[in-house]
């Protein structure tokens, strides 16, 4: 229960970050809130030579407005997420979520880059991501690369980032006008990780939706949207028949497993359910006209 | 080889330096360097609260972080709550409601509940319960606990 030995480096720098990295061809961590890490580190799952340290990297703690969009650095905390004026106002499904993160002594340091880059198939960020159709920026030594959200989780803990590479940005479009969105999560106790969490958005104009999405996490390797239940939505109006259309076609489309905490027939009814009732809450949300 | 790092941390106002190894966690740092064995090591892995201290103003796991983490930092820990040799008001609340029994989650219990107390409104029993989740105390059955911060709050809170 106590880690094993490793050099440490303190980087000041993105820079300094991808370089120290690449130097250690492979046998380096960065090193970020350390909420999924450090555990792995004192199971001794994880033996890095190396642990390369970004946290006093203060230009990768940053939420800014960008016209449409919503620039997050990656160092960014749970904490910040949650309690930020500009995301509780433009993102207010994103700040919703972070209140189910773990408990607040993790959400003070655990980060966006890095639980986007952990990718646990439970978390509620991966899913957020995946919902408003988030971009990371990612920098290595021999440059950087833009990578949908929708590109970037492959499986179970594992994402789209080379050895050398480190999530440096996520670009978060805000919610358009006249969309309403809704997140519910069932969980063993609170701050665990998710049974199923889903979240959603509905973009209503004249009494028709015009933009639906639907995002889950905890019922597959990794956090996913359903386009096909998504697309049952488009041009109507939300009735009961139509959502028990759409609840039906994410049961349909989803592989959950089955572990000590319950089944896969309990997950796949009860992010049935969730769904139904994140529906219910976004178009009534559309409609108040509150985001 | 791996070598040792000199930190420098202040803590419970006083400052401190030491040489250490990079994988020295924060929790180990101050029971076993600086002595200070308020601090308890339930899990040590970030699920039972035991060891939560206050690094720069927020509450963390030091199961969770590297003593190199905090060089540089300002750290408080449940020694530096009665640092005038009086119990705070959210200690003597502890007392007063019977919040403790064997003892062994009492620190960490008072770090989150400082942190919630300065971060989060705690309008009723469910935020107050939401807020002590990441703390495990197996022997009150949480009601006393709930009961003496939720006697802190209403004390903080201004009269209407």
């Amino acid at each position: 229960m106590k880690p094993p030995a490793f050099d440490y480096v303190v980087a000041d720098s993105v820079d300094m970050a991808v370089a120290s990295l690449a130097k250690a061809r492979g046998d380096a961590k960065i090193i970020a809130g350390g909420q999924s890490l450090v555990p792995m580190l004192n199971f001794r799952l994880l033996r890095p030579s190396i642990l390369v340290d970004i946290n006093r990297i203060g230009a990768l703690a940053f939420i800014e407005e960008a016209g449409k969009n919503i620039r997050v650095g990656a160092l960014t905390r749970h904490y910040q997420l949650e309690t930020s004026p500009v995301i509780v106002r433009h993102l207010p499904v994103l700040a919703c979520a972070m209140t189910h993160v773990a408990h607040l002594a993790i959400r003070n340091r655990g980060t966006i880059g890095g639980s986007l880059s952990h990718a646990d198939p439970a978390a509620e960020l991966p899913m957020i991501a995946m919902l408003l159709d988030a971009e990371l920026n990612v920098a290595s030594a021999s440059g950087r690369r833009m990578i949908a959200a929708r590109d970037f989780f492959l499986d179970a803990l594992t994402v789209d980032l080379a050895e050398g590479d480190i999530v440096t940005e996520i670009v978060l479009p805000k919610l358009p006008p006249k969309t309403g969105w809704g997140f519910e999560e069932v969980a063993r106790r609170s701050g665990d990780f998710a049974l199923a969490a889903v979240a959603a958005t509905l973009t209503v104009s004249a009494g028709a939706i015009v933009q639906a999405r639907i995002a889950l996490t905890g019922i597959g390797p990794t956090a996913a949207r359903v386009g096909e239940a998504e697309a049952l939505l488009i041009g109507h109006a939300l009735e009961p028949g139509l959502t028990d259309r759409v609840t039906d076609a994410v049961r349909a489309a989803i592989e959950p497993d089955t572990d000590l905490h319950c089944s896969s027939d309990y997950r796949r009814h009860l992010a049935g359910v969730l769904v139904g009732r994140v529906l219910a809450t976004a178009w009534r949300r559309a409609h108040e006209g509150t985001g | 080889m791996i070598k040792t790092l000199e930190i420098t941390m202040t803590v419970n106002g006083a400052v401190y330096q030491r040489a250490v190894e990079p994988r020295l966690l924060l929790a180990d740092f101050l029971r076993g360097e600086l002595g200070l064995t308020g601090t308890h090591v339930g899990c040590e892995h970030g699920v039972c609260g035991a060891c939560t201290v206050i690094v720069e103003g927020d509450s963390v796991r030091s199961c969770l972080m590297f003593a190199v983490q905090a060089n540089g930092c300002r750290v408080e820990t449940v020694e530096g709550l009665a640092a005038s040799g009086e119990m705070n008001a959210l200690q003597a609340a502890f007392h007063e409601h019977h919040a403790l029994q064997c003892g062994f989650c009492t620190p960490g219990m008072l770090m989150t509940a400082t942190d919630m107390l300065r971060k989060y409104p705690l309008e009723n029993d469910d935020a107050i319960r939401e807020g002590l989740s990441g703390n495990l105390c197996r022997c009150t059955g949480y009601e006393h606990i709930v009961a003496a911060v939720r006697a802190v709050k209403a004390k903080a809170a201004p009269r209407t």
